[in-house]
């Protein structure tokens, strides 16, 4: 008896009708039920509106062209597109003289081009690119921008402006932070006394108050800490109450990294005879690292959020030289503040919003690499 | 062989001891420690002198006798009597009572919207779903002061002055002074109406126990909330009538440019409000969503296999699961809000950090203004993080 085997697969059958389609997801995961019918109708009406009112005032009401706000002050007139185009060089270098913008276009290409090293697993030599980009690329882009040396005119930290500020604040502020939060972090878990005491008091000050104060702190209390005479730069001092505040958040979640690590590792490393500052760099914190770098990454896109507070310290970032423009005289209307503000949303949401995918996009990833 | 080793530990331990203190864990801790305690005091000494001689500089002294002197600086809204002749300290007082209205209403609202939302997430209708998710990434991917700016802008720009009010039956006036509405006094005999109404919470707490006992015993439901919502609200109104209405409304008036009388909700307050509670309920709706996944799915199996419907399985056995994991990382939230509530100095709604902001700049006294700010801030966040513990010991599993 020879039996039969099938050598092809039988060819695959549709899905019943009305089983599959719009109308089929409509019925089941719309209209399912009369409650959840209403509830449905309701709110895609009310996405309609939104996304209506926006797209009409944005598109269809909008001045484009205009040399001055004679045309965005019209009655009815929707957004003025014309003030940005006006406005958009100043809002990435602010008041950096424009013969000198070259700096900072270098700046921000050598960091581009470092971050994607970074960013993109596929790409090797991260050790280094990670070395050069928290040691020697701060002092690049530091004296890049700033000048006075090797021929570069001076330019004063008053003629910053703009996401030059944003970026400058929130980069150096995680720069700084992730030593600072390192050491803080052992400081905290250590068995010294002292040290653990010390790094928990300044940890939990400083996440206990909100980052205004710590900016009103930086700007009135710490000119007088200083020597009389001394009297610290405006954007430095934002930039050490910036950094003070990162360190603290950033020592909290290495600290989590640090307890997801099992004993045994830190007993391993003590069994071959490693000392405690070669454990922890060659044992134990590549391995916790590994494990916040989505942590790392959602605190400086807080950070990057947190950054436009330095408004409300007299700090012309993106937000604050946006704001500025309000009162230009030239283009002072209606909607000149409406359409700002709305640029600004849009900018500030396409940054944080690919950064957060990035965050889950590397969170899988390593997610996949401790599963067994 | 034993004797052999403790004879080479013995011969070494003379030639080796020095070395060996210097390797000594515990000499080496006490060392480290007194070189950070020397470096900290050095710190704080070099910081003392710098500012002793920096005040000496300015002609200013440390202490915080300024507190008593009149502020002579007005506040735009105030919960106490406060005037620009009133102390510095009572600016500060009003200011953190700001803060806390603020951040307490602002908590109780961002929860519910963030609750809903959170569970809208997880709706298997893909237009809920979807909106709750647009919401979500739209709002808390944008800096919550420049939400505030915004907010400011839409619900201050469109506003009509005092003369052309929005006017609801002469009671309530809509302008950009605010929301005014009539601020009602209590009179004479209305502690009847308070005393009722303590009596019908506490006589009603008393029906909901006996009736989930008698659920407990017979099976039988009640429809509790409904039958103890109508007295809570009835007993005070019941008070009032047995004293014959002893109210006093203070309607608020039009004089000159501004209105008088009345309670006023300024512009400033509703602007911080909504960008703090539409932001804050974004970020307590994903520790929603996430702790209602964790919840497993045998659990609401289990409960719908019981006859329970939707609505009773997500009340009765998701969520109050569901709480153990969201109560932590919620009570971050409920800190950062309160934090957050300080952005009020970006629009002039005079909390704790705009007072102190303000009493700095009329006395002068940076250290001890913001000193004072700090220590108030941490208080706040101390006592919210033990409220929420002692919260979260409450629903905690308890375990053998």
């Amino acid at each position: 008896m020879t039996g039969f085997v099938r050598t092809i697969d039988a060819p695959k059958l549709s899905p019943p009708k009305g089983e599959v389609g719009l109308i089929h997801t409509l019925r089941h995961r719309v209209f399912n039920s009369a409650i959840g019918g209403v509830l449905a109708i309701a709110i895609a009406a009310l996405l309609f509106w939104t996304a209506w009112t926006i797209i009409d005032w944005a598109f269809f009401r909008g001045v484009w062209t205009a040399p001055d706000r004679e045309l965005c002050n019209a009655e009815g007139a929707g957004a003025c597109w014309p003030f940005i185009k006006a406005r958009s060089l100043q809002w990435v270098y602010g008041f950096y003289p424009s013969a000198e913008r070259w700096r900072v276009n270098l700046v921000y290409l050598i960091g581009a081009i470092s971050l994607a090293g970074l960013m993109i697993p596929a790409i090797p030599f991260k050790t280094w690119n990670a070395l050069f980009f928290f040691l020697l690329y701060p002092v690049i882009a530091f004296f890049l921008l700033l000048g006075g040396k090797f021929g570069l005119t001076l330019v004063e930290t008053e003629q910053w402006g703009g996401l030059l500020v944003t970026l400058v604040l929130s980069v150096t502020a995680i720069v700084v932070s992730a030593p600072l939060g390192i050491l803080l972090a052992l400081g905290r878990r250590s068995e010294m006394p002292i040290v653990s005491l010390l790094s928990t008091i300044f940890i939990e000050t400083v996440r206990g108050v909100p980052l205004v104060l710590v900016l009103f702190m930086a700007a009135n209390m710490f000119p007088l800490f200083m020597p009389p005479g001394v009297n610290p730069d405006k954007l430095l001092k934002a930039v050490i109450g910036t950094s003070l505040f990162a360190s603290a958040y950033m020592a909290e979640i290495i600290r989590g990294g640090l307890q997801a690590i099992p004993k045994g590792q830190y007993e391993g490393a003590q069994a071959i005879g490693l000392s405690y500052w070669k454990s922890m760099g060659l044992i134990i914190m590549p391995q916790a690292l590994k494990v916040v770098i989505p942590s790392i990454v959602n605190n400086f896109i807080s950070l990057f959020k947190d950054t436009s507070l330095v408004t409300v310290v007299g700090l012309f970032d993106l937000l604050g030289i946006v704001q500025t423009g309000f009162n230009d005289p030239k283009w002072a209307s209606a909607q000149t503040s409406n359409t700002g503000y709305f640029a600004l949303a849009v900018i500030y949401w396409a940054f944080c919003f690919s950064m957060s995918r990035y965050s889950q996009f590397i969170e899988r990833k390593l997610n996949t690499s401790h599963k067994r | 062989m034993t004797q052999q080793s403790d004879d080479q530990r013995n011969s070494s331990a003379p030639v080796r001891g020095g070395v060996d203190l210097l390797y000594s864990p515990k000499l080496r801790g006490i060392v480290s420690q007194l070189i950070v305690l020397l470096l900290l005091a050095g710190g704080i000494y070099w910081i003392v002198t710098n500012t002793q001689a920096n005040l000496v500089k300015l002609n200013q002294n440390f202490g915080f006798d300024f507190l008593n002197k009149a502020s002579g600086f007005d506040l735009s809204t105030s919960l106490i009597q406060y005037s620009s002749d009133s102390t510095f300290s009572r600016a500060l007082l009003a200011g953190f009572y700001n803060t806390a209205l603020v951040s307490i209403l602002g908590i109780i609202f961002a929860t519910i919207i963030g609750f809903i939302v959170g569970v809208m997430r997880l709706s298997k209708n893909l237009v809920v779903s979807s909106a709750a998710t647009i919401y979500i990434e739209i709002i808390r991917n944008i800096p919550l002061l420049l939400q505030i700016f915004i907010w400011y802008a839409l619900v201050l720009k469109p506003l009509p002055g005092t003369k052309q009010a929005i006017n609801f039956f002469d009671t309530v006036f809509i302008s950009n002074r605010g929301i005014i509405a009539p601020h009602v006094i209590f009179g004479e005999g209305s502690w009847i109406s308070v005393t009722l109404l303590i009596s019908a919470l506490i006589g009603t707490w008393v029906f909901r126990r006996w009736s989930r006992k008698r659920q407990e015993a017979t099976g039988q439901i009640l429809p509790a909330w409904w039958i103890s919502i109508p007295i809570i609200i009835a007993a005070p109104i019941l008070g009032l009538l047995i004293a014959g209405w002893p109210l006093i409304w203070d309607y608020p008036v039009l004089s000159g440019f501004n209105f008088k009388g009345g309670v006023t909700l300024v512009p400033e307050f509703i602007a911080l409000f909504l960008a703090l509670v539409i932001y804050t309920a974004t970020f307590i709706a994903e520790i929603v969503r996430s702790g209602i996944i964790a919840v497993s799915h045998g659990q609401s199996e289990a409960s719908h296999a019981l006859g329970l419907d939707n609505g009773k399985t997500l009340r009765l056995v998701v969520i109050p699961q569901a709480m153990r994991i969201i109560i932590p990382p919620l009570t971050s939230q409920y800190l950062n809000l309160t934090k957050n509530s300080s952005l009020a100095v970006a629009v002039g709604y005079p909390d704790l950090m705009y007072t102190a902001g303000t009493v700095n700049n009329q006395s002068g006294k940076a250290i001890e203004v913001y000193s004072i700010a700090l220590v108030v801030y941490l208080t706040t966040s101390l006592v919210t993080s033990l409220l929420m513990n002692w919260f979260n010991a409450r629903v905690k599993l308890v375990e053998r």
